[in-house]
């Protein structure tokens, strides 16, 4: 068997194992003490030439209902969006992909300046003075976010609301393990904080509030009221997670004095790809600058005076700090951050906002039109590009009815509250039309009959 | 910005340019801003840039020049497996049935998907020896904390709350330390003896009932094969700790050694590395996590199981660390590593460790002569050579890299690690060609030379490069994080 990766040639390995001093390469391996050396062949599939493995893998993608070959109205944390066709095209530059961190500035500039630019955006949208060069996702950024707080306020209690997505809360409870801190979950009252809740809970010993902004269920949340009641605090911090898209029209989470502000930029030029690779954001005040996870460029000049970018702050992480480190992130998702920067600016300003805005619309109408067909809308209330609709059937029961129809349907509440039994999440997005709104609508309604 | 600084997207930016096409509004316009009331519509705009489409495409190909990647030229970054990403690899990961998917449709609608990452789970347990293999962590380092947090449940369990360290080796990666305090252990260092590797006499002195785990990477990061695996093993074990295999050397040994059958119980693998997950200037990575049976338990939610002849996720899992990252993984770079396994089969990827490890030892040889060479053995898939000799004259091992990127290569990893004086750590892999390697060797030599001949040539490279050597101390101490207009 050929294979088209591998260079050496029989006369390159005799030329080098003899350079070398050795007959066999497996000499070169006899220091594997017998005991462990493994004798067999790797219980793997037998390899496959380039066209018959395309083909499989192909037929194999082609089993997948997928998100073009169905009209979906599934968010709940990853969405279909308008991805500009240039954004695949620069990702694809190899001297990008095939790159890694870049140590070495002095070829790394293109790498260091995108992460510049990505920065500056993130800060731009989510009114924050830092952002880092991104994280692995959402929910991992935002459990960062939550230790960062125990370790800088010296406390080791954190109210998160359950109308944050209920998949970032578990990464929480999981992360938090680690440095002790505990976790106390505070309600929602139709579809946001429940504002009497955290007042209540909140105490001295309290490191921070976590809310989504907009929220699990699509809902805007009171940041101005829940900033005043974190105040009344002096140490703890206001955390939330927010999908940049959102803040083209929506105010930052930084004009209501957030003090840590992630989320994740799949929104931006990255396709939901089965939940990841997507591309998480980290951004704070340059009070906690010292503090953050994960790599940071800065802008500096060489020795000539010409402006360059360096990863700094290097003191904070894991290759320098080793067990005092911030974090142990080191791997983080740079050529996600690279498409999101690249979709942001073909957006650009007014893109941005005018995208925003029409998710709100198209939302607003399917909402109309749901209400206008006898469903009841839940938590009524300012919202962004998600709604609630309340069901007779089973959720599943009637996603299954709309696949055959063509259509992928909403999340099912019910998994994760059971209250929200029978309620479905929808999510509508700039790419959706109207026709497919209303075609949708019909279907849920003879469903429901 | 002076003249001869390369722009900013945002200084290219001109007011109403657009570079977007969004749809039409199509459906009836409602007052947003009603709806959303005053206090929540943005006031302040955030300032993105306002650029035509080919002024993007012309921006960030120019800044694509500006990067060295593995497709540009050699890049013998040690502990990193700088290989060769096929692209094979990057259109399977672009097909619509594999990156449009979403995480939340029924899994009767995803069986294609399921299928392959079930696969991937079932190859990389064969590859590593160990039981089960989760896909979820999304990296290295999250793998390893992934791992940690097990082995603290699985101690938790037994109701030893006394193991509170992690040991790792002085040669160890910062990752290993880093998880080992953000799991709530205490990181605690074994020393390395003369031969490059794990003095046993010093493991044996910090090994005590508090351990609860030994990290350690085989071949460790000095690129040798720890020999005294199994005592190794045994002293851990004996004490009542865990050992845990952290797979950034797995490249050295495929085909060869498992860490299931060294005694590993806990396992992590760098997708990115070994399995040619592209590096994408610094991620996404993939860090699944392999263990032994006695570990499944405590898995990271959900497990990807088979239940007549479908493949579902199994939630009710009551020991389980619980989830660790939303949805599955990294499917899109697990897609990546998939198509690589079956790309070389059992054969194949023999071969792969193979020619890394002769590839290695043979640069090795051509180098040790202007080098010092701390640890005179056959390597695995990687090496360290010092430049002491060179410091002697003035020439620090940071000036021969630098002097290397006149050349076109992107330079070893450098002062790493950290037990070895002006290290350099050269890992060429399987995928570079004997010509290639030759011509690095050729001009690391012809570099040595100038260090003795004419050191400033050396000292003050680059010289070749679009920017020289940047002031690091300034951007420290001052830092500019963002761009911010000039008024």
């Amino acid at each position: 068997m050929e294979f088209r990766y591998l260079p050496m040639t029989e006369t390159d390995k005799k030329e080098m194992l003899q350079r070398v001093g050795v007959e066999h390469s497996d000499e070169l391996f006899s220091d594997i003490p017998e005991g462990v050396r493994f004798k067999g062949e790797l219980d793997i599939k037998a390899p496959k030439n380039e066209y018959q493995l395309m083909k499989e893998l192909t037929d194999l993608a082609g089993k997948n209902v997928n998100l073009k070959s169905h009209t979906s109205f599934l968010g709940a944390g990853v969405y279909d969006h308008y991805i500009p066709s240039i954004v695949d095209h620069v990702i694809s530059r190899s001297e990008f992909y095939t790159a890694y961190t870049p140590y070495q500035p002095e070829i790394s500039q293109g790498e260091l300046q995108a992460i510049f630019e990505f920065q500056t955006m993130i800060c731009e949208l989510t009114g924050m003075d830092v952002a880092n060069s991104s994280m692995y996702d959402g929910g991992t950024a935002l459990a960062e976010a939550v230790n960062l707080s125990a370790g800088q306020t010296k406390k080791k209690k954190v109210l998160v609301s359950k109308s944050i997505h209920p998949e970032s809360l578990d990464v929480i409870r999981s992360y938090v393990k680690g440095p002790g801190v505990e976790v106390v979950e505070i309600d929602h009252k139709h579809g946001v904080t429940d504002l009497d809740h955290l007042a209540e809970e909140l105490d001295e010993d309290t490191a921070s509030v976590v809310v989504q902004y907009p929220n699990f269920f699509g809902r805007i949340e009171p940041l101005d009221q829940i900033r005043s009641i974190v105040d009344t605090e002096k140490k703890a911090m206001m955390i939330t997670s927010s999908n940049p898209l959102s803040l083209g029209y929506l105010t930052p989470p930084g004009e209501f004095g957030a003090d840590i502000v992630v989320g994740d930029a799949q929104v931006f030029g990255i396709p939901a790809q089965y939940g990841g690779p997507h591309c998480g954001y980290f951004a704070t005040t340059k009070k906690l600058m010292r503090k953050v996870p994960g790599r940071l460029v800065g802008q500096t000049v060489d020795e000539e005076g010409r402006r360059g970018f360096v990863l700094t702050l290097q003191a904070r992480e894991q290759h320098i700090r080793r067990d005092k480190a911030t974090s142990n992130i080191c791997s983080n998702q740079a050529l996600n951050a690279l498409a999101a920067s690249v979709a942001m600016t073909s957006l650009g300003k007014q893109g941005l906002k005018k995208m925003a805005k029409m998710n709100i619309q198209k939302t607003a109408y399917m909402k109309k039109q749901l209400k206008a067909a006898g469903f009841e809308i839940d938590f009524e209330g300012p919202f962004f590009n998600e709604i609630v609709v309340k069901l007779e059937r089973n959720v599943s029961e009637v996603n299954q009815k709309l696949l055959d129809k063509g259509f992928i349907g909403g999340y099912d509440l019910g998994q994760v509250d059971e209250n929200l039994k029978k309620s479905m999440l929808l999510a509508v997005t700039e790419i959706r039309t109207k026709d497919e709104i209303d075609a949708f609508v019909k279907e849920m309604g003879d469903i429901h009959v | 910005m002076s003249n001869q600084d390369f722009p900013l997207i945002f200084e290219e930016s001109q007011e109403s340019r657009t570079g977007f096409s969004l749809p039409e509004l199509d459906v009836p316009e409602t007052d947003v801003d009603e709806m959303i009331g005053g206090t929540y519509v943005r006031r302040n705009e955030p300032d993105l840039p306002e650029v035509s489409e080919l002024q993007i495409m012309r921006h960030y190909t120019a800044l694509s020049k500006r990067n060295h990647g593995v497709d540009s030229g050699f890049y013998p970054l040690g502990s990193c497996t700088m290989k060769y990403n096929p692209k094979m690899n990057e259109d399977v990961a672009r097909l619509t049935g594999f990156s449009h998917i979403h995480p939340y449709q029924p899994v009767e609608t995803v069986q294609g998907a399921l299928h392959l990452m079930y696969d991937l789970q079932e190859s990389l347990a064969a590859i590593t020896g160990m039981d089960t293999v989760t896909l979820q962590p999304a990296a290295g380092a999250h793998g390893e904390w992934t791992g940690l947090m097990m082995i603290r449940a699985y101690h938790e369990s037994n109701g030893d709350f006394n193991r509170t360290k992690v040991i790792v080796p002085d040669s160890a990666h910062g990752t290993n330390p880093a998880s080992a305090t953000v799991a709530g252990f205490e990181a605690v260092t074994v020393k390395s003896d003369e031969r490059g590797l794990v003095d046993l006499e010093d493991l044996k002195r910090v090994v005590d009932e508090h351990t609860a785990a030994l990290m350690l990477t085989n071949p460790n990061t000095l690129g040798l094969f720890e020999e005294d695996i199994e005592e190794m093993a045994n002293i851990v074990h004996e004490a009542g700790g865990k050992l845990y295999y952290d797979g950034a050397n797995l490249n050295a040994i495929l085909g060869y050694a498992r860490p299931g059958d060294m005694g590993f119980d806990v396992v992590h693998l760098n997708l990115h590395k070994t399995f040619t997950g592209p590096h994408g200037g610094g991620g996404p990575g993939s860090g699944p996590v392999g263990v032994t049976a006695e570990f499944a338990e405590y898995l990271p939610k959900p497990i990807l199981t088979k239940e007549n002849g479908l493949y579902v996720f199994d939630n009710n899992r009551p020991n389980s660390i619980g989830r660790v990252k939303p949805y599955y993984g990294n499917f899109g770079i697990n897609v990546r590593a998939y198509t690589y396994i079956r790309t070389m089969g059992p054969e194949g990827l023999k071969k792969v460790s193979e020619y890394a490890v002769i590839n290695a030892n043979y640069m090795m040889r051509r180098l040790q002569e202007e080098f010092d060479l701390p640890f005179d053995r056959h390597c695995k898939h990687e090496f360290i050579l010092s430049g002491k000799r060179q410091k002697k004259l003035g020439v620090r091992t940071l000036d021969m890299a630098k002097r290397l990127l006149d050349f076109g290569y992107h330079p070893p990893t450098i002062y790493f690690p950290i037990n070895v004086e002006e290290a350099l750590m050269v890992e060429p892999t399987e995928t570079e060609s004997k010509e290639t390697l030759d011509g690095f060797i050729d001009r690391l030599i012809q570099i040595a030379n100038e260090a003795k001949e004419n050191p400033e040539l050396v000292q003050e490279a680059p010289h070749t490069t679009i920017v020289s050597r940047m002031d690091e101390t300034q951007a420290a101490r001052k830092p500019v994080l963002r761009y911010t207009k000039s008024e």
